[in-house]
């Protein structure tokens, strides 16, 4: 029954993570993984950077954004492994992308919160 | 309660190789792994911010390295992919009115589009100013 209560919420959570992941990741992996590190772009000087990373703010966007992506990520491989891999242990797989992406968003927490 | 006797065919590992629809699904749902890989990436990278400018500076050499290189643009291809079947699926998910009128699909489409232009030009404001 809980399962039943819990379900709608993993379903809005992937959503939320898949629209986030969509709009708000294309430009961080443009400039982070790409612009920055290959010279396209020089990279901002380290003193701003660090303003902005370590901003109440941004720790508080950045924690909302990586964890809904996490659960967004986690429930949709959860299928992928089902109906795509034809993987069957059911409870093992939903146990192993639920808990990475919980022990991620932990990881971010920690990051993160780690100026404040 | 009794479990009943359910037959399951049962189905191949590979059956998505099958046909270019199914592979294009499920190339589609994987994008999700490439997901949790970039919110891996960033995290490194605002570790490294944390722990000062040469940390800093050390990860973008290791985000220059071939191999994440190499990671990063298999990855990205993936969340294109995700971009745009995510804001062509919207409008079927999503039953948007005005007033009683059905909001056109491509509309729906193209605000999305907009948004994310609005997202990135703020990040970038962000970054560089």
């Amino acid at each position: 029954m809980t399962k039943r209560r819990v379900e709608p919420l993993v379903w809005l959570m992937f959503s939320g993570g898949g629209v986030t992941a969509a709009t708000v990741l294309p430009v961080l992996v443009a400039l982070f993984a790409f612009a920055f590190p290959l010279g396209w772009i020089d990279a901002p000087d380290y003193g701003h950077v660090r303003a902005v990373v370590q901003n109440p703010l941004t720790i508080l966007v950045l924690l909302g954004v990586f964890a809904v992506m996490l659960v967004h990520a986690a429930h949709r491989f959860r299928y992928t492994l089902y109906d795509g891999l034809q993987v069957k242990h059911q409870v093992l797989v939903a146990l192993l992308c639920y808990g990475g992406a919980a022990a991620m968003t932990m990881m971010a927490l920690i990051v993160l919160a780690a100026p404040l | 309660m009794t479990a009943l006797p359910t037959y399951h065919r049962r189905m191949p590992t590979f059956w998505w190789l099958r046909k270019r629809t199914y592979f294009v699904f499920v190339m589609r749902e994987l994008s999700s792994i490439f997901i949790a890989w970039f919110v891996l990436f960033l995290l490194l990278f605002v570790k490294a911010v944390g722990r000062g400018e040469t940390a800093y500076h050390d990860f973008l050499d290791w985000a220059a390295s071939p191999v994440v290189v190499a990671l990063n643009v298999v990855a990205a291809v993936f969340l294109v992919v995700h971009t745009i079947t995510w804001f062509n699926l919207t409008p079927q998910a999503m039953d948007l009115r005005v007033g009683r009128r059905p909001v056109p699909a491509a509309a729906v489409i193209a605000a999305q589009y907009a948004g994310l232009l609005v997202v990135s030009a703020v990040v970038w404001w962000l970054v560089r100013s």
